[in-house]
């Protein structure tokens, strides 16, 4: 039997009141890919990535993550299947040290009750030890380790949201979402943006989905690209593919480009 | 919580918490002693408001729950209380509307068990309601709890045969005004709410209060978590409520109004949301300056002018102090800090230090 895609989206269609975000969206990730998803302003990438992550109960269509159908779950259980994501706009817990952030993100697994914990259990007692320890370790994979008791809130926006992806990865998640990472970096910030995702993706193990407006970021690392415009998907290929597809111009340019540009 | 582990350091700290705690025992002994009733009464009154502001920083403070239904979970908890410790001889003479319904009428338990089926009712009562209520967010919780709040008063005063109505409850035993109850549940509910806020499930807690959204992506059961601090947050102010009935001695349903509720939520204010050090403190500082403020409310004498007394000037004193408080601690006075023996190790290790670089 073929191994199930780890993330498929099928026929999904978000409406809010006369709104359709997102029409007929059809996506599929194999394991270890990276795959980009890009679109105007309004297109709707966002709404997708919210419906997969259970934010919202798409109208219609179905969302399955590895074979398990993941439809409307709410978003702490499709976490728990294996789904993770980053903010458009960052979304840490500010006033939060990096580490507590991404204990937090690391709680899932955690075993020990509610009354073991406000009693100290050994068992308690060595689960929290383990789990520092882990949280720990993968800031300082991650090159953060420096800030782990810094609050968050105050470190420079780049680290912000590489902070982001740890606290993410701290879920051990199999699919990775990430909203717009290079949003208000440099050329050579996203060049290093662009390094750690594919390094992640490889350390990790992972399946990577990405939103993003930066073209360098998109073309450089992507294997696949989905473009969307006005919920509807008009393109979907290989980066050089996209690049040329008539459709993808007008779409991003508006119509008659060509034409102007032929004056 | 989790810092490089130095066990020199955590034997001195074991240590001192030990010495810490004798202290206060011993001063809890010679207090019950010596001071008089006046000044026992005040001291216990600090402590249930400490057990209750620090209880609504857990919901309010901790897991950012706007709730204002403290007063109510206290009413459930002081009827509770009372019902069950109440001798059956008393209650047969003060149920004069209607006579009191089955078990309350034949049972009377030992004090402990009262105060712990109070706070267990109360939070129940949480439990039940949290679920409708804890859906809504920030300014809408706080209506629907303070409604919840409203409609417990009501029912109080409506069901004759549990309640006695608008009458109340008279001579209640009187266990709390002893410092070794009051202050000892304030050590009970400072332990376990410390302990919670904490642990990986207070840092939970804390990511719903600063991110729902993002808490909830990252894995942390929303609901779960506010139904945890909802309810243990309301056990205790149903066991603040149980101290304050026995306390006084006598409640009625208008003794559990809203303006209780909004008296705990400045002391938790003003000693700073999110520190459990400061709803203790605060609380005691606001209970001993109402009282201390009586005097001058009293006529005085400046050479041969005579100012009439003036019923009220404290809470004009107060209001100002409360002013002040957020004008220049926005965050409360002690902000979202703790205290703790580290933070005086270190500020002792930085003193001395800076006293050997002069002498060098």
């Amino acid at each position: 039997m073929k191994e199930p895609k780890e993330l498929s989206v099928r026929g999904l269609t978000m409406r809010f009141g006369g709104l359709t975000a997102v029409r007929d969206f059809e996506l599929e990730l194999a394991r270890g890919e990276l795959v980009g998803l890009i679109g105007p302003n309004g297109a709707g990438k966002t709404t997708v990535f919210n419906v997969v992550t259970g934010v919202y109960r798409p109208t219609a269509g179905s969302v399955s993550a590895a074979g398990v159908d993941i439809t409307g779950w709410r978003p702490d259980r499709v976490c728990r299947q294996g789904i993770a994501r980053t903010f458009q706009n960052i979304r840490l817990m500010k006033s939060l040290s990096v580490l507590d952030n991404v204990i937090v993100g690391h709680r899932l697994r955690l075993k020990s009750s509610l009354p073991a914990a406000i009693l100290r259990t050994p068992g308690y007692v060595k689960e929290e030890q383990s789990m520092a320890r882990e949280c720990l370790e993968l800031l300082d994979a991650l090159g953060l380790v420096r800030y782990a008791n810094a609050p968050a809130g105050g470190l420079p926006y780049g680290e912000q949201r590489r902070v982001e992806v740890a606290r993410a990865l701290a879920t051990r998640p199999r699919v990775l979402l990430l909203d717009e990472p290079a949003a208000g970096m440099n050329p050579s910030e996203s060049m290093a943006l662009c390094q750690f995702i594919q390094r992640v993706r490889s350390d990790f193990d992972l399946t990577v989905l990405l939103i993003e407006h930066d073209m360098s970021v998109v073309m450089g690392i992507c294997e696949r690209i989905t473009v969307l415009d006005h919920g509807e998907t008009i393109a979907s290929g290989e980066p050089a593919d996209i690049q040329a597809n008539q459709r993808v111009i007008e779409a991003y340019l508006g119509v008659g480009f060509k034409n102007v540009a032929a004056h | 919580m989790l810092g490089v582990y130095n066990p020199a350091r955590a034997r001195l700290k074991l240590l001192l918490t030990f010495g810490g705690l004798a202290v206060l025992a011993a001063a809890i002994w010679w207090g019950n002693a010596n001071l008089s009733s006046y000044n026992l009464r005040i001291l216990n009154l600090a402590g249930i408001n400490a057990i209750l502001a620090v209880s609504m920083n857990l919901i309010f403070g901790f897991t950012g729950l706007f709730s204002l239904g403290h007063a109510g979970f206290m009413a459930v908890g002081a009827y509770t209380c009372a019902l069950l410790t109440l001798p059956v001889a008393t209650k047969d003479s003060i149920f004069l509307l209607a006579p009191l319904a089955w078990p309350f009428s034949v049972i009377t338990l030992p004090p402990i068990a009262a105060v712990v089926c109070a706070g267990a009712t109360a939070g129940l009562m949480a439990y039940l309601t949290g679920f409708p209520v804890l859906r809504l967010r920030g300014d809408y919780l706080g209506i629907a709890t303070l409604g919840f709040a409203e409609i417990i008063r009501v029912v109080a005063n409506n069901i004759p045969s549990i309640t006695n109505g608008a009458l109340g409850l008279k001579g209640i035993p009187s266990f709390a005004s002893n410092l070794w109850w009051t202050w000892g549940c304030v050590g009970i509910t400072v332990f376990v709410i410390s302990r919670l806020v904490n642990s990986v499930y207070g840092r939970s807690l804390l990511a719903v209060r600063e991110d729902e959204v993002a808490a909830e992506i990252m894995g942390v059961n929303r609901t779960y978590h506010k139904t945890v601090a909802y309810v243990i947050g309301s056990f205790f102010a149903g066991v603040g409520g149980a101290l304050m009935g026995s306390l006084v001695t006598t409640i009625d349903p208008k003794t559990f109004g809203f303006t209780l509720t909004f008296n705990i939520l400045i002391i938790v204010v003003a000693g700073g949301l999110g520190s459990i050090t400061g709803s203790v403190l605060t609380s005691v500082i606001y209970t001993v300056l109402l009282e201390a403020l009586r005097p001058i409310e009293a006529s005085w004498r400046i050479g041969p002018l005579r100012v009439p007394e003036i019923p009220g000037l404290r809470m004009v004193v107060f209001s100002l102090v409360l002013l002040v408080i957020i004008l220049f601690y926005q965050r409360g006075l002690f902000g979202g800090r703790e205290f703790s023996w580290d933070r005086v190790l270190d500020w002792i290790d930085r003193r001395r230090s800076r006293k050997q670089g002069v002498r060098a």
